[in-house]
């Protein structure tokens, strides 16, 4: 029975656990539920996992109305894939959650905070398991609303200008997609996805149809961060709580590249409508813009948490790299990478916090000499960092790895060798908090601190063992995501 | 504060009843014609927000505290989701409220009303909850300024 109705699950399960934090009003309790929730909702998903390869696409209509008139859930390969990654991060993080916020906050905002961290897991996993495209907006609305709320919750004053400047550029996105969704509306008469893909390629070259996939695409590239519209990123990153930042660049970006996949593939009818736009050529001169503009300013960061920002800004360039080809080795690149690197994001961002933990600052001057006070969360940094490199043993490397594969293909040998550059860019700003850390006297502030505590360690070495695992094997990762890829570009759903 | 102005008090007294009434009928009629849950949270709101700007924001929290409109917040959400799952229970999908009555529509008709309640709880609770986020400011910083003219005569 509970196998039936695992797709409403997946969203029902954080959405109660919210309100039930909110009303209790312990820190304690409220970080129980959450974790209780957030590995509930972790092992529905790969519940969801298991019934989609066993059965294909599973269709559940909210409420017993029938698609495409009710709201319908439709969960595919694509979709799984996107829910584990998303519940997954959040199942590593929110045990690593307790420490950091007890610190900070009083017992009443913790559960505050765990309430809004459960309101933007619902969201996001709902943004995801949803065939209806209003209800994308909704979803997409709440978590935004609650990580405005996680970012201003940050130590220092700038949070608040960071959560703001998030809150206008995301409020000006949801807007585009809203008319991208109505406009599309406007044309076929339904919201459901499925009816959608049906309905549009019939009147594809109309111009509503065509200004509905402009305003989707900017919408969603402010969401998803996606150069020249990353501003709000690098500050909403570096001055949000740490357990936010993981969390955000783990999750919130990824689930904008599942939209835009879904979107340019599924809706609007598999990748030779794709090729046919001026998207690709867009999107490949974006990509590599944000590879090399964001990792170059990366270079010159003092605040090492905004330099990793701003490699997300670089990283989330190679996943939109991978979708410019639209080819199936390309789009497996950007699932397998979307993968990846929330993995070893969300670990650096949990390591980091850490360090924050311990040192209650992240220039990197203060943190010179810190890989001898706190040998563990140091080696876990450059573990990930290797990754994020692209160092073979890591899953960075199986990244990389498709995405050349992916520039081979199609004969683009100048692409594999600016995409090697870039690498060695990441290299040099990870080398500079690497010499840093180890290389130099420890500074003042660095002198007095210890190794971070146990519960904060563990859940970020889950996902630096992750991070090693999927270097080695990649069946649950490029193996699911060569499926998903290929049920793209045919547009089945 | 308007607390001096005799027609003022008269007034918002005699509107009082009407509005909360209102906002009563615009609940119980949503399910069969314009209105619901949303609207009527509002209109309800609306009532204590008057009472508040007339009387003080401390009369108003007199009637309903701070604490209380913090757990009607989530108790809203919780009352929403909660008759979801109960459909779940049931043995159907997710917000199929038609095992609730002795046939489909009675069902589904209860549902309704059980949802909207929920929503009104919610969306009167946070009207309050931003009246007296904002009308705390304002109370501080007349307290400040009362401060000053103190300071300044002494």
């Amino acid at each position: 029975m509970i196998a039936a109705h695992l797709p409403a699950l997946q969203v029902v399960i954080p959405l109660i656990a919210a309100p039930l934090c909110a009303i209790l009003r312990r820190g304690t309790a409220a970080w129980v539920i959450a974790v209780a929730a957030n590995w509930l909702a972790f092992a529905v998903s790969i519940g969801l996992l298991f019934r989609v390869l066993d059965e294909g696409v599973i269709s559940y209509a909210m409420g017993g109305w029938a698609p495409p008139i009710g709201i319908e859930y439709r969960v595919d390969l694509i979709n799984v894939f996107v829910l584990l990654v998303v519940s997954g991060v959040g199942a590593a993080i929110i045990p690593f959650a307790r420490k950091g916020t007890e610190a900070r906050f009083d017992s009443t905002n913790q559960a505050w905070f765990y309430t809004m961290y459960l309101l933007a897991l619902t969201g996001l996993l709902g943004v995801t398991i949803t065939g209806d495209a209003f209800n994308i907006f909704v979803f997409l609305e709440i978590s935004s609303l609650a990580s405005y709320v996680m970012i201003a919750m940050g130590r220092d004053k700038r949070a608040l200008t960071a959560a703001y400047q998030y809150l206008i550029m995301g409020t000006v996105g949801a807007t585009f997609i809203v008319i991208g969704i109505g406009l599309l509306w406007a044309m076929t008469g339904t919201l459901n996805l499925y009816d959608l893909a049906q309905r549009i390629p019939d009147i594809e070259n109309t111009r509503p149809v065509l200004a509905a996939l402009a305003f989707l695409t900017v919408g969603i590239s402010l969401k998803l961060a996606l150069f020249p519209l990353h501003l709000w990123l690098p500050n909403a990153y570096a001055y949000a709580p740490a357990v936010t930042s993981a969390f955000l660049a783990g999750t919130a970006t990824k689930v904008g590249i599942y939209l835009l996949l879904r979107f340019f593939f599924t809706v609007f009818g598999g990748g030779g409508f794709f090729l046919s736009t001026p998207l690709p050529e867009m999107f490949l001169v974006l990509s590599i813009v944000a590879i090399f503009a964001a990792s170059t300013v990366a270079l010159f960061q003092n605040n090492v948490k905004r330099m990793f920002a701003y490699s997300s800004v670089a990283q989330i360039g190679f996943i939109t790299l991978g979708i410019s080809y639209a080819t199936e080795t390309g789009l497996t690149a950007a699932l397998v990478h979307l993968m990846n690197h929330a993995i070893m994001k969300a670990g650096i961002f949990m390591l980091l916090g850490c360090v924050i933990y311990r040192l209650a600052s992240m220039r990197i001057d203060d943190m010179a000499g810190i890989g001898r006070k706190m040998p563990f969360t140091m080696a876990g940094i450059v573990i990930l960092g290797l990754s994020l490199i692209g160092a073979p043993g890591t899953s960075g490397f199986i990244s990389k790895f498709w995405l050349v594969l992916a520039a081979m293909e199609n004969g683009q040998w100048w692409l594999v060798a600016l995409i090697v550059i870039a690498s060695l860019i990441t290299m040099l700003y990870v080398g500079r908090l690497v010499e840093a850390a180890y290389f130099r006297e420890p500074s003042e502030k660095a002198k007095n601190v210890r190794e971070a505590p146990l519960a904060m360690l563990i859940p970020a070495y889950v996902l630096v063992a992750a991070t090693i695992y999927l270097g080695l094997d990649t069946t649950w990762s490029a193996g699911l995501a060569q499926d998903a890829a290929a049920s793209l570009l045919s547009a089945a759903y | 504060m308007m607390r001096d102005t005799i027609i003022l008090r008269v007034v918002t007294k005699l509107l009082l009843p009407v509005i909360l009434i209102f906002a009563l009928y615009v609940q119980f009629h949503g399910d069969y014609g314009p209105g619901g849950g949303f609207q009527a949270g509002v209109a309800a709101a609306a009532a204590i927000i008057l009472y508040g700007m007339v009387f003080g924001i401390p009369a108003a929290q007199h009637v309903i505290s701070k604490s209380v409109v913090q757990i009607m917040i989530p108790l809203g959400v919780l009352i929403f989701a909660g008759t979801g799952v109960a459909g779940l229970l049931l043995g159907e999908n997710y917000l199929n409220y038609s095992p609730f009555g002795s046939h489909s529509e009675a069902g589904q008709h209860l549902g309704i009303l059980i949802v909207e309640a929920g929503v009104f709880i919610t969306v009167a609770s946070t009207m309050l909850a931003i009246f007296y986020g904002f009308g705390g400011l304002a109370d501080e910083a007349d307290a400040a300024a009362a401060e000053k003219s103190e300071e300044s005569e002494e």
